[in-house]
């Protein structure tokens, strides 16, 4: 069965992914769940939550409440919260107890749009999906309302889209990214949604090109070409020479307009080595295992239900406990997780931990492999 | 960047606050202290038990990173609920085969399962009695434990409540040893040294206690008490359901610390062990002496106290108010029924006692307000919220109890106020005193 697991850990929920994608935005992100989401997300998927001040809440749905359906609960105390707090905007989204009551979200964020005349929207989640399908809607929800107007284009600019802490951690990744942008001739328009704020991301309209480093920028991604014609890039700049190809990549997605996706232009190999996680990154690790330590690569996409277009002929979206072991025992090294180590054949194994899929576990030793040399992740093995 | 927000944070006089809920209701903030346990915690108390949660993946990441923190992931599985999953009716069967699945694979079976259903299967009417009933078919060398993850529920009946009354649903009925006692329903060890341990030795009572317990064979011979004691609140329907199943007699002696309470509860437990009361001024003597030191050392600074250090933070807070220390602040949500007295007595003595909230979505940017004062905490949501390193690092009362508990207490506010510690590491620490790979 997908659903089951022995020993290994699970990826971050859509909630989560919501809250971590608003996190920077000035907002306030409302899950409308009993108490669990809240801790939850806080501990474990947040590791902004004790520094940064953000407002994201719970309802405290009661039994009461569920049973009733007194969706006016939650109306009134958003309203009350936002008139004391002022946010920028509100998000609403659910956990799997108003799924399964019928709430109405959309409805709520009508009434609560009404009534305290902030921008306010729903946001598709009930708990069950991954924390990608999350960030993503509320990436794509940020850039559909915020994102409407495109006064001018600034040349060889670029908005990185997709960032959260979840895939990225706090490490430095993301001002990596931006250093290695400049070094390649482009300017930052914005950051969805890492050290960019809202005023600043309404902006991201003038940008000539996007680069989508994360799965849940692709929702986003799609948003400004079918509006702007702003052509996207997929990909990480991992390794040095992955990295170069993904510079001349975005510079082409500038000259052409087309949206491009190089991480896939890899022949994937069984027998080899395994990179396990979502899959823009693994795609782009792969990629540059290929290109720099010249060793045939295979991803296992963990995370996704279906291929953004990210991964390369012969990868697998792969979600079963049993079917990555028998993966993993067919591979020379698997670059994964450590929570996925207890299903890895002894001595075959590198740990590359990934926040979405053990917290804060392992955070501490999480690379940044921006534009670096990744020889090291070959002597990490266990 | 967030606007400007008026950073007056709610908080009310006890002179003026209402019982036993303070503060209305709303949405709610998540403070990032973490040393309270959870229901995973608890569960992993019965040696050798494997968990397993059947739940949407929302609710699966805080339990599964609960275990994988304590290093424990090789006690913990799960099957995760779909959407689809919600709707269509196979909620009963999707437990049995994901269940069943989970075990066949391992290569040596537990020999028992706290199995965990959450809020969605009790709202669509689940039939857990069938599905523990089957699954004890399947496999008979096992026991299987009907588990709840429900925070719907929680206005009525609290998870950790519900968890800690299931923790012992294994036991069996057994032939109970007239002279054992067990502490039931609680976290960690009662401190030796405290008058209940104490009257229980001294009554040549053998004392048993799940933290105690290195094999499930020990555990198991928790039934063989005749005597269960409980202390803390959430605790007592554990020692209530175990009296109604085995019929071992239930003395419930709350945690306070009150003089009069404590000497009370005292009698109360040496009339179930048969012996006389002893004389306790000595031990009152010792924790006079105790808090007089204290505050000979503490002087005025101010004292904060909040609802994760002990379940009777307004009773702690009248021993020490009335001991001479600057208590100046509460921090609770809502108080139990047990703080009704402490309650109307400091509102009378002490009226201007400020009760804060933990939940309240202000209370997000608390932790920015600059202190005029510093504080000494008691508890790690009040160090949090105070952003003071002088804390008392306790939760749940610490295992302390009795007269010799308050002693305890006192001394640890003197380490506490001489020794500053490591706040934004040692309060994001998950389940204090569990095992942690951070």
């Amino acid at each position: 069965m997908t659903n089951v697991s022995k020993i290994i850990s699970i990826y971050a929920a859509d909630t989560s992914g919501v809250c971590s994608a608003l996190y920077e935005l000035g907002g306030m992100t409302v899950v409308h769940d009993a108490s669990g989401c809240n801790s939850t997300y806080s501990t474990h998927d947040e590791p902004r939550w004790y520094d940064k001040n953000s407002m994201i809440y719970i309802s405290a749905l009661t039994e009461t409440d569920a049973i009733m359906g007194n969706d006016q609960k939650l109306i009134d105390d958003i309203c009350s919260a936002a008139k004391e707090l002022a946010p920028a905007f509100i998000a609403l989204c659910g956990s799997p107890m108003p799924a399964m009551t019928g709430t109405d979200m959309n409805f709520a964020a009508e009434e609560i749009a009404l009534v305290t005349g902030i921008e306010t929207f729903a946001i598709n989640t009930n708990g069950t999906h991954s924390y990608l399908y999350g960030a993503g809607q509320a990436f794509a929800k940020i850039a559909g309302n915020f994102c409407t107007e495109r006064k001018k284009t600034d040349k060889m600019s670029v908005n990185i889209l997709g960032a959260t802490p979840l895939d990225f951690s706090l490490n430095g990744s993301i001002e990596s990214i931006k250093k290695w942008l400049c070094e390649n001739g482009f300017s930052v328009k914005t950051c969805f949604a890492m050290g960019s704020d809202l005023s600043e991301i309404s902006h991201a309209p003038e940008a000539q090109v996007n680069l989508v480093i994360s799965s849940s920028g692709i929702p986003a991604a799609k948003y400004f070409y079918d509006r702007f014609g702003i052509p996207f890039v997929a990909g990480v700049p991992i390794g040095k020479s992955f990295s170069e190809t993904l510079a001349q990549n975005l510079k082409t997605a500038v000259k052409t307009g087309k949206c491009l996706f190089p991480a896939s232009e890899r022949i994937s190999s069984d027998n080899g080595f395994i990179v396990t996680g979502e899959s823009v990154y693994a795609s782009s690790l792969a990629a540059a295992v290929t290109k720099d330590l010249s060793m045939p690569v295979k991803v296992l996409s963990t995370v996704s239900d279906s291929d953004d277009g990210s991964l390369a002929k012969g990868d697998i979206i792969c979600r079963s406990e049993e079917e990555l072991e028998k993966e993993f025992a067919k591979a020379s090294l698997v670059i994964a997780d450590p929570l996925f180590s207890p299903i890895c054949p002894k001595g075959r194994f590198s740990a590359l931990p990934h926040e979405a899929f053990s917290g804060r576990c392992f955070s501490k030793s999480i690379p940044n492999l921006i534009n670096a040399d990744i020889s090291g992740l070959l002597t990490q093995g266990g | 960047m967030l606007k400007a927000i008026d950073q007056n944070i709610p908080s009310v006089n006890i002179a003026e606050a209402r019982f036993p809920s303070p503060f209305r209701s709303g949405l709610e903030y998540n403070a990032p202290a973490r040393g309270t346990w959870n229901i995973v915690h608890t569960g992993m108390l019965i040696p050798e038990a494997h968990q397993i949660f059947v739940c949407a993946r929302g609710c699966l990441r805080g339990v599964i990173l609960t275990a994988a923190e304590m290093n424990a992931m090789d006690r913990m599985s799960w099957v995760s609920v779909s959407e689809n999953d919600l709707y269509d009716g196979t909620m009963e069967q999707d437990v049995i085969d994901g269940v069943t699945e989970i075990l066949n694979r391992m290569e040596k079976r537990p020999p028992c399962v706290l199995l965990f259903l959450s809020c969605v299967h009790l709202f669509a009417g689940c039939d857990f009695k069938m599905i523990i009933e089957r699954l004890g078919e399947i496999f008979p060398d096992v026991h299987f434990t009907d588990c709840y993850m429900t925070p719907t529920m929680r206005k009525t009946v609290t998870p950790d409540c519900l968890m800690r009354k299931q923790l012992y649903e294994p036991l069996k009925a057994v032939k109970k040893d007239t002279k054992t006692a067990a502490v039931i329903g609680c976290d960690r060890p009662t401190d030796k040294a405290s008058e209940l341990v104490g009257l229980i030795s001294t009554a040549g009572f053998k004392l048993t206690d799940i933290t105690e317990c290195k094999t499930y064979g020990e555990y198991l011979d928790i039934a063989k008490s005749s005597l269960n004691i409980t202390y803390i609140p959430a605790a007592k329907s554990a020692g209530d359901e175990l009296e109604k199943r085995f019929g071992t007699k239930h003395l419930y002696i709350p945690l306070s610390y009150g003089y009069e309470e404590i000497t009370d509860c005292c009698k109360r437990l040496c009339g179930a062990l048969e012996i006389d009361t002893p004389d306790f001024s000595e031990n009152i003597a010792k924790a006079e002496k105790s808090l007089k030191n204290a505050l000979g050392i503490i002087g005025d600074t101010p004292i904060a106290v909040d609802y994760t250090a002990t379940p009777r933070p307004l009773g702690l807070c009248r021993l020490l108010s009335e001991h001479g220390f600057n208590v100046k602040r509460c921090y609770a949500d809502v108080f139990t029924d047990e703080e009704q007295n402490d309650f109307e007595v400091l509102a009378r003595k002490f009226p201007d006692l400020e009760i804060f909230p933990t939940v309240n979505v202000k209370m997000r940017f608390a932790a920015d307000c600059v202190q005029k004062e510093k504080y000494l905490a008691i508890g790690q949501k009040v160090a949090y919220f105070c952003g003071t390193d002088n804390f008392v690092n306790i939760v749940a009362g610490g295992g302390l109890y009795g007269f010799e508990g308050i002693s305890k207490i006192a001394e640890l506010m003197t380490d506490a106020f001489y020794e500053p510690k490591d706040r934004r590491t040692v309060i994001q620490y998950k389940g204090l005193g569990c095992e942690s790979c951070l």
